[in-house]
């Protein structure tokens, strides 16, 4: 039962981590609260919820900082997308 | 001339992948998600063969009386400054159902009658191509209407990121606010 996080592009580079496993963090039930318990690290973690335009996925599905949050879902933070 | 009925969108999230995702160097979605007879998204390292890919497009599909597609390409300058190589990076998983979810919007939205999406990823240089969107339909109205949209909705929405190479040093492509508002055209 663990969470995934996922870290892309800008994002990616800040944190210097492009992925990790943890168990969901007590108190933790939506995208904001992972945000909030991440800034706990410090340095570049604490900046994170604060990127401009920070845009969040879970479960591969684009949603806002109030999404719910399960133990075992795949969360993913990334800046907007220049493909195409 | 009649058509199928509309795509089930309920199943969008949970469709029948023809083979695993994510792949190394990118994946493919690859089945009759919708009612599209050959429909296929790939991200994929090498290079396509638009010729080649239109032609599969169209096999054994009489009923298809236009083709439209879009390729596009990597430019030999940014904004300010000349670009000397482009790494684009995706979201393996995400990214195939995105660009896959988009093909059964424009499914719903005009009468087509298949499409086909292939991003690259990886290190490109000026002048390669980066993405290839073909749309076909009976008449080429639709097919244009879809086509566009489809670039558009790819631009603003499925989970690419490219970084340049300049003069000045590497860096991340901003995304453009003008890109957002051309697919704000087609919001219900």
């Amino acid at each position: 039962m663990m969470l995934k996080i996922l870290y892309f592009a800008s994002v990616r580079e800040q944190l210097g981590q492009g992925s990790e496993e943890l168990p969901l963090p007590a108190g933790v039930v939506d995208v904001a609260g992972l945000l909030g318990f991440l800034a706990q690290r410090g340095g570049a973690w604490e900046h994170l919820a604060e990127i401009r335009n920070l845009r969040q996925a879970v479960n591969q599905e684009m949603v806002g900082r109030d999404a719910p949050i399960g133990a075992e879902d795949e969360v993913a933070f990334f800046p907007p997308v220049t493909g195409g | 001339m009649t058509f199928p009925g509309p795509p089930d969108h309920e199943s969008h999230d949970r469709f029948p992948l023809s083979r695993p995702l994510p792949r190394e160097g990118g994946g493919e979605i690859r089945e009759s998600l919708t009612r599209f007879p050959y429909m296929m998204v790939r991200v994929q390292e090498a290079d396509f063969d638009v010729g080649a890919e239109l032609a599969a497009l169209r096999r054994d599909q009489p009923q298809i009386g236009a083709l439209v597609s879009f390729v596009g390409v990597v430019r030999a300058a940014s904004d300010d400054a000349g670009v000397s190589e482009m790494t684009l990076e995706h979201y393996p998983g995400m990214t195939e159902k995105a660009l896959a979810a988009m093909v059964s919007e424009a499914g719903r939205r005009w009468k087509i009658i298949d499409a086909i999406v292939i991003h690259r990823v990886g290190r490109l240089l000026p002048g390669d191509q980066i993405v290839l969107v073909a749309v076909a339909g009976t008449h080429r109205g639709e097919a244009f209407a879809a086509c566009e949209f489809l670039i558009d909705y790819l631009k603003t929405r499925a989970p690419f990121w490219k970084r340049e190479v300049t003069p000045q040093g590497a860096r991340w492509v901003a995304a453009r606010a003008s890109d957002d508002q051309v697919a704000e055209r087609w919001q219900d």
